[in-house]
This record gives C-alpha cells, structure tokens and sequence, in this order.
C-alpha cells in the first residue's frame, strides 16, 4: 500500500513537470517573436528618444529631453498635433453615431439584412491605399466625379483636398466611410444580445418609442458604446490618432499639405525620420503619441464607464 | 400570416439603401475607371465609351504590378502561416495547460496589444539596418509573425473546448504535442479558417511598415507599390485606378466568400477585447 502510493505520487509529479516543460515548450517560439518583435523593441524606442541619430544607427549619442524640450517649440509638430485633435474631435463622434445609427436601422428590417451589413462592412477589409487614392480621384476639383455630382443639384465645385479649409474635414469623411461598419458590427452584436423580454416587460409597463430607446437600449449599449469610442480613438487598427495611410495617399505629391493643413502626429514623424533622418527626434514624437494614447483610453474608460451607470 | 411592412421599415430601408451605394459607389467607380482609355478621364464620361483592358495590361507589363502582387501574396502567406500556428500554439497552451509563470505571459502579451505599430517602425528599421533586413522579404515579413490579437482569437474559442475530450486523449497515451494536434487543432477549423483570413487580410493591406523597409522596387508590396507608381502617374487615373483595383478585387472576392466567418471574428475579438 504504502509503496504504491509513494510510486503513484512520483508518477502523478513526473506528469505534471511533463506537462509543464511541454508548456514551455510550446511557448518558445511565440514568446521569442513577442519578445523579440514587440516588447524590446517598445523599449527602444523610449532608449532611441533621448539620442541624436542621424543615418547610422551605431553612431547615437545620449541629448537626454532634449527633443522633447524642441518640441514644444516647434510649430510644425504641434499644427500636426492639433490636427491630429481636430481629426479626432470629428472623426470619433461621426463613427461612433453613423454606426449607432445604421445599426439601428438595421434592427429595424428583416430582409437583407445580412447583405446590408456586409456592404457597410466591405470598406473596413479593403487596402487602405486603394481607396485613399480611388477618393483622391473622385475628389479632384476637376476630374472628380464628386464634384459632377454636386453640379447636378446645382452645388458648385469645391477644391476638397485642395483647399486648407476643407482638405481636413475632406480626409477624416474617408476615414469615417472606410471604419463606419466596424462600429455597425460591434452595435449589432450588442443590439442582438438585449433580451426581447425586457422590451415586451417595459411596453406592458407604457414605455414606447423614444423612452424605451433612451431607458432600454442606450444603457445596455453602454459597453459597446465604450468599446467603439476607444477603438476608434486608440486601437491598433483602425484609432484615429495613429492616422498615416489616408493622409499620405489621399495627397502623396505634398502629404500633410496643403500649408500642413492635413499633417498627423504618424505622417510628422514618418518625415523626420525618413526624409530630415533625425530619428531620435521622430522617436521621441511617436513616444508622445504613445503617452497621449494611453492617457486618453484610460480617461474615456473611466469618463464613459461613469457617465452610463445606472 | 399577413407580411406588415411598417412605415418605419419603409424609412429604414430607404436610409440603409442611400448609404449602401456611398459604400459601394467607389469601387464601382473604380472598376468603371480602369476600363476607360486615357482621354475619356478628361471627357468626364459616366460608362466607358470604349471600355479596354489596355490599362491593366500596361500596369502589369510596362511596370510591376504584377510583381508586386506576387510579393504581397509571398508576404502574406508566409506571415499568415506563422500567425496561425504560433497565435495557437500560444492560445491552446494558455487555457488548456498549467505551468508556472502563466499570468506573467498572459500579461506580456496582453501589453503588446497597446503598442501601436507605429511607435516600433523605428527600432525595427534600426535592427533592420543594422541586420540587413532593408529590401529583403524577411524585412517586410518579420512584425507580421505573431501578433496578440491572433493568441486571444484562438485563446477565446479554446477555452469552449472541453478538458475531458483533452484528458480522454491523454488517457489513450496521446503525448501533449499529439493532444494539440491531432485532438484540439482539428477542432478549431473555422476559428483557423477566421484567423487565417484576418491574418491575410491585414498584411495584405499593410502599408507604413513595408513603406519604410523597402526601397528598390523589385520587392515593393503591392500597396507601397501603387502608392510610389501612383504619386508618379499624374492624372493617369485610368492606370491608378486598375492598379487600385488589382489590390481591391481579390480582397472583395475572399470576402463576399467569408463575410459571414470574417464579420463573425472580427466582431467578436472586438467585443471580448
């Protein structure tokens, strides 16, 4: 009896040590990648951001703050910067309520559905290059088919992308039309999973209408509403303050123009970097960015989590 | 039963129908575009007058297109089989095995997710330089081969799996490797096939990155080559748009194929975090 056990306990251990080297073993590779790819390198870009390195790598020499002292007194980064804010301030809300909005309509029909929904989709899995410049063309001044279009309903012509004013606005509508079914599907997700019986219950109770959207609907949405602020503020794929692809290609011949009117944080960077090749100062911007990403993900997870509590 | 249509479905489809052809009117302008000789982009037509094919065999064979396209598709595959067996491996081995030191990874990798791209591009063209990585396929393929988004993907659909199926499995003398393999992975068909697709997808469309680590043409992407060739076209728009297209088409294609499996994924990893 007694040898038995202690024999079946050095098996039952053996396994569990099996198991475990086998767990790591599995890990390896992965954790070399994330290792190696992601997180290392995350820390060298704070290291890049208090060196002076032009062209070759091997020749840093340590500035400290300095490049984040240059900064604030460089007027290109912070027009970037305000853009930045500004494509935020219209592109955020105007993604977030479009895609409330269509997903509420959505929720309304039976036919089709699944057709529209993969329509509004489509945008968000195409290359972002090919429709920056599909747009560039539909929105040329004079070629444009935008423009033909306007003239119809007797608008006349605007310069778009042309114009400091409008080249702005002009930009973040693409964005909006090219991540508006992100947020279609995240709101559809959440509209399916309220429970009919909690409509049926409160209609028995009087509610109708306007008082069951903004009593029922909108605060079990609070989640979804969060997840779709932040990700199209902050997240890796589709967060607006990391804007680059759209802004370069919707006007590769002068990105960020005209007069800097359409210039991102990313797009700044990317020209410091590869074409004045002082990376140490384009490290130390993107580090900002990072700083302000985090800062306000965190914000709007507190500021909506609160707002919505019931 | 008698079909109601009420005037709130009448609106709604109205609306939704409005919107519809803003999404699809661009690629259908697209398409139109790439099959007018050059003079009808000045004559402002609707419908190509004299539609050809001319375009996309000028951009396929008097510049690269072609070659980009193979490039893309050599650079997807590659990172796409990567992701899916090493985001597996990772998610399999952190919901169905114990080991010591599992929240420290779990956290690990979860920090990745908050590390935009862009903030790593310049260490990684530092190594790059500093390892030869410029203008080779390794350098535009080596961000793309594991990503936390791909280990929480197949993280959440393992966890569905049942540990006795694993235990039955282990029990008929099946090494742990075995268990993965030939009990759990092939279980997982259409959370791979989902991963898979998002995984192409994403690389497919992938532009700073490719932009920066390369310079000779040879091994553009085929986004960062439409976007060199089309910053130099001018207003040859009969030609950017073809190329557009080229780059545009397939992915429509695998998605009016997927979009159930891709819409599906997406919204979940996005609704789970």
């Amino acid at each position: 009896m007694g040898t038995s056990r202690h024999s079946s306990s050095v098996v039952g251990l053996t396994l569990r040590r099996r198991r475990i080297l086998w767990a790591y073993a599995f890990l390896a590779v992965p954790l070399l990648f994330f290792v190696a790819i992601r997180i290392w390198p995350m820390l060298q870009a704070f290291q890049l951001s208090v060196t002076r390195w032009h062209v070759d790598p091997a020749q840093r020499v340590f500035v400290g703050f300095h490049h984040f002292q240059q900064m604030w007194g460089d007027a290109k980064f912070l027009q970037a910067l305000r853009n930045t804010a500004l494509y935020a301030a219209i592109g955020v809300p105007a993604q977030v309520f479009l895609g409330l909005g269509i997903a509420l309509l959505l929720n309304n029909i039976r036919r089709l559905r699944g057709l529209f929904r993969a329509i509004y989709f489509a945008p968000y899995v195409t290359p972002a290059v090919a429709v920056a410049w599909a747009w560039s063309y539909m929105l040329s001044p004079h070629l444009g088919v935008v423009n033909t279009l306007l003239g119809y309903v007797g608008i006349p012509p605007q310069p778009f992308l042309t114009s400091p004013t409008q080249a702005l606005p002009t930009v973040a509508a693409v964005v909006v039309w090219q991540f508006v079914g992100f947020h279609v599907v995240i709101f559809l997700v959440a509209l399916n999973s309220i429970p009919r019986e909690i409509y049926e219950a409160a209609r028995v109770d009087g509610a109708s209408g306007w008082s069951l959207f903004r009593r029922i609907t909108f605060p079990l949405l609070n989640p979804s509403l969060v997840l779709s602020v932040i990700m199209a503020t902050a997240s890796p794929s589709i967060g607006i303050l990391q804007l680059f692809t759209q802004v370069m290609n919707l006007r590769m011949y002068d990105p960020g123009g005209p007069l800097g009117s359409t210039s991102t944080v990313v797009l700044y960077m990317y020209q410091m970097a590869f074409r004045r090749f002082d990376f140490g100062y384009a490290a130390a911007i993107i580090v900002v960015l990072f700083a302000i990403i985090l800062t306000i993900s965190l914000l709007q997870l507190r500021v909506l989590r609160r707002r919505f509590e019931y | 039963m008698r079909r109601r249509v009420s005037p709130v479905q009448v609106l709604s489809y109205l609306v939704l129908t409005a919107g519809a052809v803003i999404m699809i009117f661009p690629f259908v302008w697209m398409l139109l575009t790439s099959l007018k000789p050059l003079p009808e982009i000045y004559s402002l037509s609707w419908l190509p007058r004299q539609p050809t094919l001319q375009n996309y065999v000028t951009i396929l064979f008097r510049y690269q297109f072609g070659r980009w396209f193979l490039n893309s598709l050599l650079v997807g595959a590659a990172t796409t089989l990567s992701m899916v067996v090493f985001s597996s491996l990772t998610g399999y081995t952190l919901t169905k095995l114990d080991f010591p030191g599992k929240g420290f990874v779990f956290v690990l990798i979860l920090a990745t997710l908050f590390v935009p791209t862009e903030m790593l591009v310049l260490p990684w063209y530092a190594s790059s330089v500093r390892y030869g990585w410029v203008d080779t396929y390794w350098g535009i393929m080596f961000p793309g081969m594991i990503h936390a988004f791909g280990v929480f993907l197949m993280r959440q659909f393992f966890q569905s799996l049942p540990n006795d199926l694993l235990d039955a499995a282990r029990v008929d003398g099946l090494s742990e490797l075995g268990v993965f393999w030939r009990v759990a992975l092939p279980l997982m068909r259409s959370p791979l096939a989902a991963l898979a697709i998002l995984a192409f997808l994403g690389n497919w469309n992938a532009f700073i990155w490719p932009l920066i680590v390369t310079n000779r043409s040879e091994v553009f992407t085929l986004p960062v080559g439409l976007a060199m060739f089309s910053g130099e076209a001018g207003a040859q728009w009969n030609l950017i748009t073809a190329g557009a297209t080229l780059s545009v088409f397939p992915v429509l294609l695998v998605f009016a194929i997927f979009q159930r499996h891709i819409i599906e994924s997406v919204a979940s990893s996005g609704v789970k975090g």
